[in-house]
């Protein structure tokens, strides 16, 4: 095992703002965001890709932040929930649709849901119910059953 | 878990890949897109000294139509290979098993090169290479070398490739007449990883006899299985002759080793295999009858 490991110097854009660290190579791209830049609102869950927690835009891609090192996203452009909102703080559309559809209840996993959904959306801007169903399938949610984030997705589409 | 600490290196040529490979041999491993090596890694289910990334590599990336193939590089992602129409239109069994792989989270950083490296039974796209008789181009510092899918897989999370070379580039033959392609899986969730499933590609004549024929199992033993023995059953058969239901029996009849778990057991999970090797059978035969 390396027992002395080469920080790697990055910079990533973070909601349009240039970050710049010294990391180590195991460190994760959600843990970056989270310790580096104090930008907490990605969350952290399983760890290993399963629940879509700590799902960020990279370079405009939805993508788990647990399953990218912080070393890989050098020169890339992230997005966070934190980012998703419009520069005055009005609401986003899916963001707002969230909140009018009752699409979270202990909010955990909603920051990992509505940057997904802004990424799924923007590929497919007018899903059917059932690719709405497989867009939501990466991303875990234990209270809501997922009808009210069924309907904040159908709802921001339409709109 | 965090991963266990590793060196990073992100050369910029598949040459200095190997280079690095050759001199740092089974303690390095090579990063592409991440979605199975980093869940081992934070799993600690494995650790390496060295991780060589190959984002910078852009040789690794792009689809192209040689002849009659399509060449994909290795580090080409998954969504790339799902929104292609070159590869839907020449390679259908692979572009139709894309939608199967995790989520499209997943997917956006999936490569093809790390779905065939990685090996996984229940994985599709090896199965996928190896109905269609693909093959992978692999580069070491000492030259390159084409692998045929056939002699790929040697066991679980195991291939042909050593730790001295990279997976450079993996080449589907374009099936030309009158083609059916299908894959069917059972997953108790989507994007989980198949209980067991099937791809099938067949190509019919002018009189409906089967010209050829290739059908994969995976989920089902340590490796993804080609069952020849039901192919070699059905070709120059008139198709309207062939059972599905018996094609799909025929095709788990050989497979070894297939595993219990708290999802089924192994005869439940070959019971499956028939099943989907049964209904991609279906699929596909009603497709190449419609060409």
């Amino acid at each position: 095992m390396a027992e002395v490991v080469r920080e790697v110097a990055v910079e990533v854009r973070v909601n349009g703002t240039a970050r710049r660290a010294l990391v180590e190579p195991r460190l994760t791209l959600v843990d970056f965001l989270r310790e580096q830049c104090q930008l907490t609102g990605t969350h952290v869950g399983c760890e290993h890709g399963v629940c879509g927690a700590c799902t960020v835009l990279l370079d405009g891609d939805a993508v788990r932040a647990c399953l990218v090192f912080a070393v890989q996203a050098d020169g890339a452009d992230v997005t966070t929930i934190e980012g998703i909102a419009e520069p005055d703080g009005a609401l986003s559309p899916v963001q707002a649709a969230f909140r009018d559809h009752h699409g979270l209840q202990c909010g955990f996993c909603t920051p990992g849901f509505v940057v997904s959904v802004t990424g799924f959306l923007r590929d497919n801007p007018h899903p059917s119910d059932e690719e709405i169903r497989d867009g939501l399938s990466g991303n875990l949610c234990r209270c809501t059953g997922y009808q009210g984030i069924f309907a904040a997705i159908k709802a921001a589409a339409e709109g | 878990m965090k991963p266990a600490p590793f060196e990073y290196h992100a050369p910029g040529t598949a040459e200095e890949v190997v280079s690095l490979l050759a001199e740092l041999g089974d303690e390095a491993k090579v990063l592409a897109g991440g979605q199975s090596l980093v869940p081992i890694l934070a799993l600690r289910l494995s650790a390496f000294d060295h991780l060589v990334d190959l984002r910078r590599v852009g040789e690794l990336r792009g689809i192209e139509r040689v002849n009659g193939s399509v060449r994909i590089g290795a580090a080409t992602t998954q969504a790339t290979i799902e929104r292609s129409s070159e590869v839907a239109a020449a390679v259908p069994l692979l572009a139709r098993s894309t939608p199967f792989i995790g989520h499209f989270q997943i997917r956006n950083r999936g490569t093809i090169g790390g779905s065939l490296a990685h090996a996984d039974p229940a994985a599709e796209y090896p199965a996928v290479a190896l109905a269609l008789d693909a093959s992978v181009e692999v580069l070491s510092s000492s030259g390159s070398r084409t692998v045929p899918a056939a002699e790929l897989f040697e066991g679980m999370w195991t291939t042909a490739i050593d730790d001295d070379e990279l997976l450079k580039a993996v080449t589907f033959p374009v099936w030309d007449g009158r083609c059916g392609f299908a894959v069917e899986e059972l997953a108790r969730r989507h994007g989980d990883f198949a209980l067991a499933g099937a791809c099938v590609a067949v190509a019919l004549d002018a009189a409906n006899r089967i010209e050829r024929c290739g059908i994969s199992l995976f989920g089902l033993g340590s490796t993804p299985f080609r069952a020849k023995e039901a192919e070699t059953s059905v070709l120059g058969r008139v198709v309207d002759d062939v059972i599905s239901e018996d094609v799909g029996r025929e095709a788990v009849d050989g497979i070894q080793g297939i595993a219990s778990d708290i999802h089924g057991s192994a005869d439940y999970r070959r019971h499956v295999g028939a099943v989907m090797a049964g209904r991609a059978w279906q699929r596909a035969i009603e497709e190449a009858r419609g060409g």
